[in-house]
């Protein structure tokens, strides 16, 4: 057991840290998403550069080849001194690599560089309004029709489809195979007649995602990943991949959440003290800091484990399923701690942080829902982690 | 970077599981349960021969010289397997003499321990106070060259079959104390649980000679303490996943509505938060444990977390898998109960979970309460 960085690793992390610090393009703009995603490609162009984008690709694609464990110390350094997010975040996380498992010698040629440029903002056609937590109940139909497929249907959840130029799309290519069976993974292009996107807006006001509607879009056979049939599992290493990226990112993001929750503590005027003072809100900053800490020694524990065995277990879901539960717990607590003041929102003459922390309480609303709800996690850690029987 | 055990470390692991699951059955934890000392020597001799009381204590002093990592690993499976048992307040004790005694102390009585040959505990809370942390009332009184002894102290762990006593004073220090002195008295204490004994221990007028007296102020065994604190947790970790363990194997068997009880949510949620929890808490103590032998800068907030998650977890999971059991959980007859009562009496010693999510607290504010940066 050595839970201390090796003087390789530290090394490693030195250089990502110096180099973040460099080259940090400071805050995001705050004005619209447009500008946001202006930003955000001229930072990945940045970390495409200097080879920091698809850290975790085989360098024969494009990318660093960095082990588990630089990955873990990148995403939590970028994390920790808020970098911003690279504009193409699907595309790395997801597309990429599962071109690069699943995809021919054609579509690796094609489709990874402009990935990592971001000169290609890729989106996920998964859920459906009638498939969420189900997925693989979805409608979404492709016909085959000569060396075409004539897809028809609905997406919905999908984030940034208003910038992508490609959509990773699970949709039925055979309605009589068993459920998991008749699904076929296509790269989807945007940029075509019968494709809309119309945004959604959620609750705290902004637009990050999008409803597809598709009408006999064509897609060609050559943009089929993984074969005709095995979607599900094509889709599933997407989600693995999905769900082992995002960890460290996400504890080091709890981490400066919690510093900012300890500042607001310390400094909120509450019955002749500071509310840090005051027994009850304090036991419950510390359980966070607690919790944040057991949620950090369980990633590195999981780290360890499938760098032995190569591939992330479902454990990780107990990761995605705390991260949830904490994420929101601070925010309460931030709002708890401001009292009175709780309702004032961004742009409030008098809120608190300008209204970071209410943003932060509507927007974490999301984080158990988002990427597998918590209450399917609890179905996976019992039927995967604990061998419990299947409902269904 | 690598968060797991060493082969040497799985091997200790392996050998306390196989040894402990051979020992101690149900009837026979019940039989110990029942009997005065609530333990067997013969088991005493053979876990000294397997090296246990001396196993984080230095080899200089007969030690086996392996860390507290080693120590959460052996304790883990002594709340597994609930063993009844004076090797948690040996070993306490036998860290606090090798932290604090001198060498003629450690010859004279931590070498015994460290072979098996003695057992101590610590008298540490004074009757009628909160029994927190460095609130002893019981002053060593100067009397010629040395000091004597008078107070109550109560909470004593396995007093009665400890051969002497660490006795903290309202100065901080620490006296070593014959269970046998002239003075001394001993009452058993009826705990909650079965399978570890609580006494209260009376000084009256007990001299203590300057020989018997350990050096060292009280924040000198606050790192004894904090080891300590990892050591109960690790144990408390053993309860939630062997009780853990016993409702995933019930909510498999047990039928209702024609199907096994773990294919409803209502009660696989239940048992996917009993996992979380468990895990969490063994994360939380060998990331202690860890800091304690290669980092102790961090050693009390990482001890701190794990002994405040840790005394939670010890009596929730077997909680939680009472109720999962249902009416059969409440029985006297199933084990159930006997974890769930050890878990919360742990959960109360050394420092609950409110005391030392108080130390949290004070130790991460401590950056936030600096003057504000402008």
């Amino acid at each position: 057991m050595d839970l201390s960085l090796s003087p390789s690793e530290r090394e490693f992390r030195d250089e990502v840290r110096t180099w973040l610090e460099e080259n940090h393009p400071g805050p995001e703009p705050e004005a619209g998403l447009d500008e946001v995603m202006a930003f955000r490609r001229e930072w990945q162009g940045k970390l495409h550069e200097a080879g920091w984008a698809g850290i975790s690709w085989p360098e024969e694609y494009g990318g660093r080849g960095a082990t588990l464990i630089e990955q873990a110390i990148f995403v939590g350094e970028a994390a920790r001194q808020e970098a911003p997010s690279p504009a193409n975040v699907l595309g790395l996380a997801m597309g990429g690599p599962v071109v690069i498992a699943h995809g021919t010698d054609e579509q690796k040629q094609r489709y990874l560089e402009p990935i990592l440029t971001s000169e290609e903002i890729w989106c996920q056609g998964f859920s459906e309004p009638e498939s969420g937590s189900d997925l693989a109940s979805l409608k979404t139909k492709a016909v085959k029709d000569g060396d075409e497929w004539v897809v028809t249907g609905q997406k919905v959840w999908t984030t940034f489809a208003q910038y992508a130029k490609w959509c990773m799309l699970v949709a039925r290519t055979d309605p009589d195979a068993p459920k998991h069976q008749g699904l076929t993974y296509f790269l989807m292009d945007m940029e075509q007649p019968g494709v809309q996107v119309r945004p959604l807006v959620q609750i705290t006001g902004e637009g990050e995602f999008n409803e597809i509607f598709m009408e006999e879009v064509r897609i060609p056979d050559a943009n089929v990943v993984g074969g005709v049939g095995n979607g599900w599992s094509v889709a599933i290493t997407t989600l693995m991949n999905e769900r082992a990226g995002l960890a460290f990112g996400a504890i080091s993001q709890i981490s400066n959440s919690l510093k900012r929750l300890n500042q607001l503590a310390s400094e909120t005027r509450l019955n002749g003290g500071v509310a840090a003072e005051d027994p009850f809100l304090r036991q419950r900053l510390a359980q966070l800091h607690v919790e944040a800490e057991t949620m950090r020694l369980n990633a590195y524990r999981g780290l360890t484990k499938t760098m032995q065995s190569g591939i992330p277990g479902p454990e990780g879901s107990l990761g995605k399923w705390q991260w949830a539960d904490i994420n929101q717990r601070i925010a309460e607590l931030a709002l708890d701690i401001e009292g009175a003041y709780a309702p004032l929102d961004r742009g409030a003459e008098h809120a608190v942080a300008n209204g970071a922390w209410q943003y932060a309480f509507l927007r974490s609303r999301a984080n158990s829902i988002e990427g597998g709800t918590t209450d399917i996690l609890k179905n996976i850690i019992a039927e995967r982690v604990l061998g419990l029987p299947r409902l269904r | 970077m690598y968060f797991d055990l060493t082969d040497e470390q799985q091997a200790i692991k392996s050998t306390a599981r196989e040894f402990l699951a051979a020992r101690y059955k149900s009837e026979r934890i019940r039989e110990l349960a029942r009997s005065e000392s609530g333990f067997e020597q013969s088991d005493w001799e053979e876990m000294a021969e397997l090296g246990w009381p001396g196993l984080a204590l230095p080899e200089e002093w007969g030690g086996q010289g392996l860390g507290i990592v080693e120590l959460a690993v052996l304790f883990e499976e002594m709340g597994y397997a609930l063993a009844p048992s004076p090797l948690l307040s040996t070993t306490v004790a036998g860290l606090a003499l090798a932290a604090q005694g001198t060498d003629e102390q450690r010859e004279r009585w931590l070498r015994p321990l460290a072979a098996g040959q003695a057992r101590s505990t610590l008298a540490l809370f004074d009757a009628g106070t909160a029994a927190t942390i460095g609130d002893f009332e019981t002053e060593a009184r100067a009397d010629g060259e040395g000091v004597v002894l008078d107070g109550e102290k109560v909470l004593v762990m396995d007093a009665a079959t400890a051969d002497f006593f660490l006795v903290a004073t309202s100065d901080g220090s620490r006296h070593l104390v014959e269970r046998g002195a002239d003075g001394v008295s001993i009452s058993p204490e009826r705990s909650i649980d079965l399978t570890r004994r609580l006494h209260s221990v009376r000084f009256d007028g007990v001299r203590v000679t300057p020989e018997a007296t350990l050096n060292g102020a009280q924040a000198d065994y606050l790192p004894v303490f904090w080891r300590a604190c990892v050591a109960i947790a690790a144990e408390s970790t053993g309860i939630a996943q062997r009780t853990l363990e016993m409702a995933v194997e019930y909510a498999k068997d047990r039928k209702q509505f024609g199907r096994p009880i773990g294919a409803y949510q209502a009660v696989s949620h239940r048992c996917a938060q009993m996992l979380l929890e468990t895990e969490n808490s063994r994360s939380a103590v060998y990331g202690a444990a860890w800091a304690a032998d290669a980092e102790p800068e961090s050693l009390p907030l990482a001890a701190a977390m794990a002994k405040a998650y840790a005394s939670d977890v010890g009596w929730r999971v077997p909680d939680a898998s009472i109720q999962v059991h249902g009416g059969i959980g409440f029985t006297w007859e199933h084990d159930l109960h006997l974890f769930l009562k050890r878990g919360k009496a742990n959960a109360a010693t050394f420092g609950d979970a409110r005391w030392h999510r108080d130390r949290v607290a004070d130790l991460v504010l401590a950056e936030a309460s600096l003057p504000a940066p402008v």
